[in-house]
């Protein structure tokens, strides 16, 4: 199973590598991993995504980088309201003859071309994984040159819901 | 950050280096001893380490891996940090083993390593390698220095690390720059700034109370203790509490000496050459409580067979360890010594175990550890239980790893704690007989005795002319037996006898060896002979080196062979 898990750490020199030389000496599989700083100085956001294959191996992987002397905080936002979202630059083969075609396609993804030329244009394209999965491969009939992904970033939403209130709901009942 | 106070500043002549800002933080976290070994890097250390001759000791070793493994062992002795210092590039990774050893056994080590000066990090300098990313994986915790003021907080908080939760290795990288800087003015003394280490020390009442109730309901109860009761200091309270509710006590092989073995209620050693009683003690119990083990392959064996019938209590000061191998139903992160006085105000009413407790003291009777005399020579277990004899069960013993080390766990029965020194996760030869050093050095008084094999006492033999120059009184037990005895064993039950190079066809003299050094050797090949000169060789005045000529063919059982559990021991009665 696929799990979003959030760490807050210091901002020292590497850092980066005790978080994913971790992860690969205990066998995890990272999807993707991305860090970038935070409202507070000297302190770092990074946002994993990585490949577990039960519960008794995510309490690992959440115990494990929380001995981390640098890492202050370990969350597992998985199944809690986030706001989750990953940027992706695709640059797709296309003459001038079929930009408005791509232009019509990519537009209810809220995607924007960001770089023309005469033999491409690059689409960059905002959201969730999935629909940036999505929209590569509605693209890739064109003919996609390079793809470059920043790997998803994401925190808990403002307000979460209580327990009660994610509970299965039904319509029968 | 905040400052405290000025650092002691003293004034000479020559001006003050980082270097003797090191000397004096460390003079300041009450280091007396240095483990250590001089080269370019480390140059202005070593000429503070000079100036310091009267403030602090430095042990000169000739191998670093030699140095670290004594390092390790005056940390296992003392509970406080072994203190090593290299040079940068072979100086470092020879220290990689150690390091590592430490890791896995869970030992407070505060290694500095010179590194080149920051102007030329990252060109492969002359001795340069990089030892942050080489020890990141092994290490508790690990920092290269980027300025003279960040020394005072890294030096305290790495003796902080090094020595306080679950123990381990800190390492701090210091380049040559910063060590033979020139300070202008004292610095300040900071405060510890690690907001992301905070170990847990208090137990959870909640689950107190739940091991409370479980107990009081168990009609199986078994205790499991390992290192973690040491690293605690903890054995009076494990023993007060079994005591109390008639528990059965089996150890890990880092746990020996937690519980007395001449206590009633003592199992022994569980695991692969563990002894019957215990490993059936764990097979069957209803309610295993673990005080400190990390729950280890070679003591579980396969984990479908573990403790198949048992709610499983786990008290342990890395919350990490719980449920990493076992599913544990009570989880307790706490230092074994506070859960245990806890448990001892919580836990009123008594498991009903009479009939449980009959049943494995009367394994403890009918399946003891066994082995045969051989009219043809010295047996390997017998010479364990010699030198027992002539230490009084009393000695510090440093084993290396092997066969020898499973005799000298199964047959040098611990009645005290803190008595043990040996290589448990990482298994590393040539660890014993450095080890004993660091013993030796941090309790001068006590009789230290490494007991080694022929294989790996060659790995590290190179520390004889530190025990002759500094007159230091060990013991050296060579169990030789001309072979790699675990590896030929393996290679006897699980490759059809197919002993590949394993048997060591060529050895030293080993009494002319010990002579070369200036020590006193000499060869025993007969149990006579054993017995008449031990008690003079154990009472002579300074490091006698013995070899011990055993029976080749002599393997160590009980055995659980890998894959199999707990319950499927081999061994376990003479043939």
């Amino acid at each position: 199973m696929k799990r979003i898990i959030t760490l807050t750490v210091q901002d020292r020199s590497g850092v980066l590598n005790r978080v994913t030389g971790l992860l690969q000496r205990r066998q995890f599989n990272i999807s993707s991993i991305s860090v970038g700083p935070t409202e507070t100085e000297g302190v770092s956001k990074m946002t994993l995504v990585v490949e577990v294959e039960d519960d008794q191996r995510l309490e690992q992987v959440t115990k494990q980088l929380n001995k981390q002397i640098d890492v202050l905080k370990v969350s597992d936002i998985t199944d809690k309201a986030i706001v989750a979202r990953e940027l992706a630059l695709i640059k797709v083969a296309s003459g001038s003859q079929l930009r408005s075609e791509i232009n019509g396609l990519i537009d209810p993804f809220r995607a924007i071309i960001v770089d023309v030329c005469k033999e491409s244009i690059t689409v960059q394209v905002t959201g969730k994984p999935d629909k940036i999965d999505a929209l590569i491969e509605l693209l890739r009939p064109f003919g996609i040159k390079e793809i470059a992904r920043t790997g998803l970033t994401a925190f808990l939403r403002g307000h979460q819901p209580q327990v009660n209130e994610s509970a299965t709901y039904s319509l029968i009942k | 950050m905040k400052v405290e106070a000025k650092l002691e500043f003293q004034t000479s002549t020559a001006p003050k280096t980082g270097a003797d800002l090191l000397i004096d933080l460390l003079v300041k976290e009450g280091v007396e001893t240095i483990f250590g070994y001089p080269g370019g890097a480390v140059l202005p250390v070593y000429d503070a380490i000079y100036k310091a001759k009267d403030r602090i000791s430095h042990i000169l070793f000739r191998h670093e891996q030699g140095m670290i493994h004594a390092a390790e062992g005056f940390a296992r002795i003392t509970g406080k940090p072994g203190v090593v210092i290299a040079t940068s590039g072979p100086g470092a990774t020879n220290l990689v083993t150690g390091i590592t050893d430490a890791m896995m056994d869970s030992l407070p080590l505060v290694v500095f390593t010179g590194q080149v000066a920051r102007s030329v990090i990252g060109t492969d300098a002359f001795q340069e390698a990089d030892v942050m990313a080489i020890t990141t994986p092994i290490t508790k915790h690990n920092y290269q220095v980027q300025s003279i003021s960040d020394l005072p907080r890294i030096v305290k908080e790495a003796f902080h690390i090094a020595s306080t939760g679950r123990p381990g290795p800190v390492l701090v990288d210091l380049p040559k720059d910063i060590t033979s800087g020139v300070l202008t003015d004292a610095p300040e003394d900071t405060d510890m700034d690690i907001p992301g280490y905070q170990p847990t020390f208090k137990p959870n009442p909640m689950q107190i109370k739940k091991l409370a109730d479980s107990l009081a309901k168990a009609h199986k109860p078994v205790i499991l203790a390992g290192a973690g009761v040491l690293h605690a200091k903890a054995s009076e309270q494990l023993t007060a509490f079994a005591v109390k509710h008639n528990i059965p006590v089996a150890t890990t092989l880092l746990g020996l000496g937690s519980f007395p073995a001449d206590n009633a209620l003592s199992l022994g050693m569980a695991g692969m050459h563990g002894t019957y009683a215990a490993n059936m003690a764990l097979y069957e119990s209803d309610l295993l409580i673990n005080f400190g083990a990390r729950f280890d392959d070679r003591l579980t064996g396969s984990l479908k067979h573990f403790a198949p019938y048992a709610k499983v209590a786990h008290i342990d000061i890395d919350p990490a360890e719980i449920g990493k191998n076992v599913p544990t139903q009570i989880p307790i992160v706490a230092d074994a010594k506070v859960a245990l006085t806890e448990l001892l105000i919580q836990a009123e009413s008594s498991p009903k175990s009479e009939e449980w407790v009959e049943k494995v003291l009367t394994f403890k009777q009918e399946f003891p550890l066994w082995y045969k005399h051989d009219p043809k020579g010295m047996c390997p277990q017998w010479l364990i239980e010699a030198v027992h004899k002539v230490t009084n069960g009393d000695a510090i013993v440093a084993t290396d790893v092997g066969q020898h080390q499973m005799w000298a766990a199964q047959y040098y029965t611990f009645n005290q704690p803190h008595r043990w020194i040996t290589s448990g996760g990482l298994g590393t030869m040539g660890f014993g007989f450095p080890a004993a050093i660091g013993a030796q050095l941090a309790a001068p008084e006590s009789t230290v005795v490494a007991i080694v094999g022929d294989g790996g006492f060659q790995m590290t033999l190179q520390e004889l002319s530190v025990i002759y120059e500094r007159k230091l009184p060990i013991k050296i037990i060579i169990v030789n037996n001309g072979a790699l005895g675990m590896v030929r064993q393996w290679q006897e039950l699980m490759y059809d006898n197919r002993t590949s190079e394993s048997i060591l066809h060529t050895q030293p003299d080993f009494v002319k060896l010990a002579e070369s050094y200036g020590i006193r050797g000499v060869m025993i090949d007969n149990p006579e002979e054993l017995i008449a000169s031990l008690p003079e060789l154990f009472a002579h005045d300074g490091p006698v080196l013995i070899d011990c000529r055993v029976l080749q063919q002599e393997k160590v059982y009980p055995m659980i062979t890998p894959g199999k559990g707990l319950n499927e021991m081999i061994g376990v009665k003479p043939e």
